[in-house]
């Protein structure tokens, strides 16, 4: 009995450009993805049509979320390790070396320095639910016994200019200022960081306000 | 998951006969591909382009004395969106005409401002023009750029003792948003205003715009 022959077309097609060019894309995306560590809390920041990008080293962050919530951030692990350590001293906390490291890895917080070890143990569950009910860092620009922020800030600056100083560098101050807030929060509460930051034991005058980039408008 | 299919289904019935086995040199590329996708969905959706710029400001520092400001506009930024100004100094008699106007980019505040300080806007869109024919052939765009922006600056900082621009003074109720703050921050670099602070209300300030509110003609 003669065989009858069916073509055997193969269903397989040459993937081979494709795999190149989606090999291609994940090696861009990985190497242009920068990875942030998780804020606590979402902001809607203003647009506006300022082109200067944020630097990324050597900022101090205040975020102001929209319901007039403070938190605190700044970069490098080494300052934050030292920053803690100083706010420790002055507060009567002490914190572990457990805590200091997770502290340094960590993102923004938004809790009065009694509550800060608690946040620093907690798991991220914990610190989830924390931050929701958080009424963010204490500021009374009023009151310096209360400011908590004001604290923050002079450590902050203070451990940032040490690293600086550390390292053999000339020019210690580098360490630049930026508000994040939401475009919902109340002027009260910037108001009261920007005069927390004008004190005269800080003296601070110059700010960065976090913005998004939108159309450029002109006077015609 | 990761089998090599080394094509034993092509040649069945031949495996008896001695010959040079055939192996295929395809690969099932199947699974590697839905990795790749898999990896390119990932960092296609967390990676964000759009990094957050930023808007420089430096505030007043409170010296004491008053400096006496020629040509300036205050505004007065209040609760629900919305803008009141008035021009040169408040008079103690309520003289002072206080307007009410919004954001509104084509009749609010934008407009106020652009005939407030059209001179300026007038001489610094000669200058641009001015500069970019008498250099655009010679010198390379950036350093045309950094020329226009030395230029611009020079109108923008002009004292005020020769030919003014106009100086903004912008006062923030307590209870107005901070996204209405920084927006009026933005209009000043629209209509090229070099010169403006950001300062407290005053009570009088917040008395006069409650008249308003409360149907009040303007005293």
């Amino acid at each position: 009995m003669p065989k009858i022959k069916m073509p055997k077309s193969s269903p397989s097609l040459d993937m081979t450009p494709m795999v190149d060019l989606a090999f291609l894309l994940v090696t861009f995306f990985m190497l242009t993805a920068q990875f942030r560590g998780e804020e606590p809390v979402i902001v809607d920041i203003p647009a506006s049509q300022k082109e200067i990008p944020i630097p990324d080293r050597d900022i101090m962050t205040i975020t102001i979320d929209s319901a007039d919530r403070v938190f605190f951030n700044i970069d490098n692990k080494a300052v934050r390790a030292n920053l803690l350590k100083k706010m420790g001293e002055k507060y009567n906390v002490s914190f572990t070396e457990e805590q200091t490291k997770t502290f340094s890895l960590m993102n923004s917080f938004g809790v009065p320095m009694n509550n800060l070890a608690e946040f620093i143990s907690a798991n991220e569950g914990g610190r989830e639910k924390m931050n929701k009910q958080t009424k963010g860092i204490p500021v009374d620009s009023a009151n310096a016994a209360t400011n908590q922020l004001r604290d923050w800030i002079i450590f902050g600056r203070l451990a940032s200019a040490e690293f600086h100083r550390d390292k053999g560098e000339a020019n210690v101050s580098k360490l630049r200022f930026a508000i994040k807030g939401d475009a919902r929060a109340n002027y009260e509460i910037i108001n009261a960081i920007l005069k927390t930051f004008q004190r005269t034991d800080i003296n601070v005058n110059q700010f960065n306000l976090l913005t998004d980039l939108e159309g450029k408008v002109t006077a015609e | 998951m990761a089998d090599v299919n080394t094509g034993g289904d092509g040649g069945g019935g031949k495996h008896s006969k001695k010959r040079a086995k055939k192996t295929s040199t395809h690969i099932d590329m199947t699974p590697m591909v839905d990795l790749a996708f898999l990896l390119l969905t990932f960092f296609v959706l967390t990676s964000t382009f759009s990094k957050p710029t930023t808007m420089e400001i430096t505030m007043p520092v409170d010296e004491g004395e008053k400096k006496k400001v020629f040509h300036a506009l205050t505004i007065l930024l209040m609760e629900d969106d919305e803008i009141y100004y008035y021009y040169g100094e408040l008079k103690e008699d309520g003289s002072t005409q206080v307007n009410k106007t919004n954001f509104d980019p084509d009749k609010g505040i934008r407009k106020i401002l652009i005939e407030k300080n059209r001179n300026a806007i007038d001489e610094i869109r000669k200058l641009k023009k001015d500069l970019i024919a008498k250099y655009a052939k010679s010198v390379s765009q950036d350093s045309l750029n950094r020329l226009v922006n030395k230029e611009v600056l020079s109108v923008h900082r002009r004292p005020d003792d020769q030919d003014p621009t106009l100086t903004v003074i912008i006062k923030a109720d307590p209870k107005c948003k901070y996204g209405n703050v920084v927006e009026m921050i933005d209009e000043m670099s629209v209509a090229e205003i070099g010169k403006y602070a950001l300062v407290d209300i005053s009570p009088a300030e917040k008395e006069i715009v409650e008249t308003i509110k409360s149907g009040g003609n303007n005293p």
